[in-house]
């Protein structure tokens, strides 16, 4: 089982990226937001330029400019100033306000401040809603569902309606726009009127639009929000969030029974999440879906040999290396090490779980790493190929391997924000791409140059 | 669009009398600055020094978004191209991070055997009051390489703040090192950080001019060569924003005079080897600098000419980090027969924006510290056929329907030198000229 972790002090290419990022992609996906740092101007540019990186699109985040005098004296009055210039150019229906290291260790009490910019703003403003994000604890996914937790929390409710659909409340984690648009998709065919939070769909994967859009069209509507507390039932992909989550809140308020389940990858898992629509639309699994997954049990069989017994290193988000571990361990292909910048305690303990007894070793399982841990590993574990976000490229380069670019960030290729990783299409895009990489690269080792594989 | 009432005074048009435009001045909250911050500043500055430890002080946020950030390439080793961390945790911001800072650069120092560390403070070791100063003496005295502190913390102030700070480091380095040998004809290059190898470029003219290089500040930069810098006869500074405080300095304490340089475009990379070769006032150096620029020019004046007929009466907007380059850039597109319809930046200075303002055509918009929004009207009130920005300007420009030219420190493309302009005119003319744009919606007609 797990070995030790390399344990130094020093943090070298890390594994992760800051609370505040992930809070600001996950109120990328709520209709008319926009999201805003309270801290100084460096963070909100920082993360602009690495989130626009992967998604080419505009993504706007204000931030109130903290300079050394608010430092001293507190950051109300510019959080305020900033409210109201985001307000007047942007016009959102909602603006998500995250905090920063510099304004948690000062100490600004920012519900405060809402609750005073209440009362001293007048006219019609935008909903406001507040999430802690300290970068000194936690990564960018505790931001990203803190971000969704705290947007529940203050605006979920009880809305009944007559439509007779069945409405159901999924709560994705963070995937690809590619995946919001498939899980959209696949709750239709069920029959379910589903309300995705976030959704990135749009709002991250935009057209080529006729003007310029100050606030990209889509995401979650406010209205839709405002009703979570109604669902039939709510689901949550993700087991690494703690007990506090979106869904926990809608269970406790409102009663909406809550489903975690791991991130619906490769045919297993997969077959769990629709077993889990089905029971809940009361449909069985419809035509199209049996194709699906028929087609993707044929490509197995047809690619196995090619892909049986190589070593993979999987890195990145929790939740994602859980349900790729459970996917690669489905095909046939070893995970040697599954690694993490994130440390929720729970990441060997699901992956055992998403593996599921398809293991016949178990991989070394390590939280808390960076890409210099990772490195260090590699050479002893000699991997086939790499699983994980294109920061893995320079290891992927070191070693003379494969990388296959999953998750978040791709910065080195086109289309991130359209790679599909989750049902059985995902699961079939990244089982052709991960045999592919391999025949790749045995047609490229072998001085014949076979033609027919 | 109306502006903020804040920002009315950050913009300008060419023509209007008399010439106002406030710059330098801290971003407004809210109005989505396409700024970074003083850690930025000094972060980009120091970035390309290749066989230094950069090592950021602070939460992980700070480090992760600037590793391996720039195209600043070097000629031999590559620890700049690592991000180096003391990853602060809550413990640590709640008893302080000296003791973990200290443990980490000796850890890093033992593993990579750098030849300086510099230590860049964030916005949070401003407020748990770290001791930098003091942990780096300490640590210097343990392990004899030079370790310095950064004083970037975020909010102390806006980008130039940083670019100071940054200057204010390396000013510990000059002066430490060893001249003998180098030639009262030699220089040193501030202000070129070699994105996609550009300084190697420049170095091989000053070479073929007889002039010696001893420290290129900071592209492909070396400790070594900034220990022994005020060795140099002149300082030549490009980028004047980021490394002029620098250039002072080392007249004050040196002696040793700077002048002000571009190598983008044409005409500024042609004066700026004449006005070195003036400078030294050797008939051999000059003779050998009009030899330089005749041969440069036989070969890229006809192949920018299929390009200047391609493009001529296009239109164009820039917006660049410092607004020096943005001259160049004017009198670029001006070779190429581009109009320029807006010119702005991040941390112009006021001398640098009236000169904008007089060799621009009347009506064109200059503009400081901008954002999305107001770059998005500006563009939809003047059409034009391509931005020069950087990755934060990209996505409005192509949402507007414009063809982009990445002019910021990212880039993978040589921009500079005479070789420079012609990848500059291939850029813009692959870009503007691409099919793409009949099927964007602003192209089509109703």
């Amino acid at each position: 089982m797990s070995k030790k972790a390399p344990n130094y002090i020093s943090t070298t290419n890390a594994c992760k990226l800051c609370t505040p990022l992930g809070a600001s992609i996950a109120f990328k996906g709520i209709e008319g937001a926009v999201p805003y740092l309270h801290g100084s101007q460096g963070c909100a540019t920082y993360m602009r330029r690495y989130i626009i990186s992967h998604y080419n699109e505009p993504i706007d985040i204000a931030s109130s400019s903290l300079s050394e005098k608010h430092a001293v004296y507190g950051g109300g009055a510019n959080l305020k100033l900033g409210l109201i210039n985001v307000t007047k150019k942007y016009h959102p229906r909602i603006i998500g306000i995250a905090t920063t290291c510099l304004t948690e260790t000062i100490g600004d009490d920012v519900q405060m401040f809402l609750r005073q910019f209440d009362q001293e703003v007048e006219g019609e403003k935008p909903i406001m809603v507040h999430v802690g994000t300290p970068s000194y604890s936690g990564s960018h996914m505790e931001g990203f569902h803190d971000a969704v937790t705290s947007v529940v929390d203050t605006l979920a409710g009880v809305n009944e309606d007559n439509s007779k659909k069945k409405k159901v409340n999924i709560l994705p984690g963070f995937v690809s726009p590619a995946d919001i648009r498939y899980l959209r998709e696949i709750a239709e065919d069920y029959s379910l009127d589903a309300t995705i939070l976030p959704d990135i769909s749009d709002t991250l994967d935009g057209q080529a639009a006729k003007t310029y859009e100050k606030i990209q069209p889509g995401g979650t509507p406010i209205t839709e929000i405002k009703s979570m507390g109604s669902r039939l039932a709510s689901i949550e992909f993700g087991h690494t969030m703690g007990e506090r989550s979106g869904g926990t809140i809608l269970a406790e308020k409102f009663g909406v029974p809550n489903k975690r389940i791991l991130h619906p990858m490769g045919i297993s898992a997969t077959d769990k999440f629709l077993d889990h629509l089905s029971m809940v639309s009361g449909q069985k699994m419809p035509e199209k879906h049996k194709g699906e997954r028929g087609r993707l049990v044929d490509s197995y069989v047809d690619g196995h040999k090619y892909i049986y017994g190589k070593k993979a290193i999987v890195y990145g988000e929790e939740d994602l290396v859980v349900g790729l571990t459970g996917l690669l361990a489905e095909i046939g292909v070893m995970p040697v090490l599954c690694a993490s910048g994130g440390k929720s305690g729970l990441l060997a303990e699901k992956i055992t779980e998403a593996t599921d007894g398809n293991l016949p070793e178990q991989p070394q399982i390590h939280e808390g790493m960076d890409f210099y841990d990772i490195s260090e590993l590699a050479e002893a574990l000699a991997p086939d190929l790499l699983v994980g976000h294109s920061k893995g490229y320079g290891l992927a380069r070191k070693l003379n391997i494969p990388l296959i670019r999953v998750g978040f960030p791709i910065h080195d290729r086109m289309g991130g924000q359209r790679i599909l990783h989750l049902g059985y299409r995902g699961t079939q895009q990244l089982f052709d791409q991960i045999v592919n990489a391999c025949i790749a690269e045995k047609q490229g080792d072998s001085p014949i140059g076979y033609s027919y594989m | 669009m109306e502006l903020l009432k804040e920002r009315e005074e950050q913009v300008h048009r060419t023509g209007d009398h008399p010439f106002t435009l406030t710059c330098n001045k801290d971003s407004l909250a809210g109005a989505v600055s396409q700024r970074a911050c003083v850690f930025c500043g000094s972060r980009v500055v120091l970035y390309p020094i290749a066989d230094a430890l950069h090592l950021v002080h602070g939460p992980i946020g700070c480090a992760v978004y600037t590793w391996d950030i720039r195209g600043a390439l070097s000629s031999g080793p590559e620890l700049h191209r690592l991000s180096f961390s003391t990853d602060l945790q809550e413990i640590d911001v709640i008893f302080g991070g000296e003791k973990k800072l200290t443990n980490a650069l000796h850890e890093l120092i033992e593993r990579h055997n750098p030849k300086a560390a510099f230590v860049y403070s964030t916005c949070i070791v401003g407020i748990i009051g770290d001791d930098l100063e003091a942990v780096c003496r300490q640590v210097e005295k343990e392990v004899n390489i030079p370790v310095i502190p950064v004083k970037s913390e975020g909010f102390k102030g806006n980008k130039r703040a940083g670019y100071t700070a940054a200057c204010t480091a390396m000013a510990r380095l000059i002066g430490t090192g060893d001249t003998s040998g180098i030639s009262k004809y030699s220089l040193n290059i501030l202000g070129d950080f070699n994105l996609a190898g550009e300084i190697w470029i420049i170095r091989e003219y000053f070479e073929r001019m007889g002039v010696e290089v001893v420290a290129n500040i900071t592209g492909d930069g070396r400790i070594a060569d900034i220990q022994r810098a005020h060795g140099a006869a002149l300082n030549v500074v490009q980028c004047s924003g980021s490394t002029m405080d620098l250039a002072r300095l080392m007249e004050d304490e040196y002696g040793i005079p700077s002048m002000q340089v571009s190598y983008f475009g044409v005409e500024d990379m042609a004066q700026a080897l004449y006005d070195i070769a003036e400078h030294f006032g050797d008939p051999d150096i000059l003779e050998r600098t009009r030899e330089l620029v005749r041969e440069e020019l036989e070969v890229l004046l006809p192949k920018l000419e299929f390009y200047k007929k391609a493009l001529t009466g296009k239109k164009a907007a820039i917006y660049v980090g410092g607004s020096f380059k943005a001259f160049s850039l004017v009198k670029a597109f001006r070779l190429l027969g581009v109009d320029v319809l807006m010119v702005g930046s991040q941390t112009g200075t006021k001398k640098e924006y009236e000169e904008l303002a007089a060799i621009t055509d009347p009506g064109t918009i200059i503009v400081d510290d901008t954002n999305p929004l107001e770059l998005t009207s500006f563009l939809e009130e003047k059409p034009v056929d391509i931005f020069v920005g950087g990755v934060k300007e990209r996505p409005i420009a192509y949402k507007l329907g414009v063809g982009f030219c990445d002019h910021n420190h990212e880039r993978k493309e040589i921009l500079a030198g005479f070789v420079g302009m012609l990848n500059f005119a291939e850029e813009v003319y692959s870009s503007v000229m691409s099919p793409v744009w009949r099927f964007t919606c602003q192209k089509q007609e109703d």
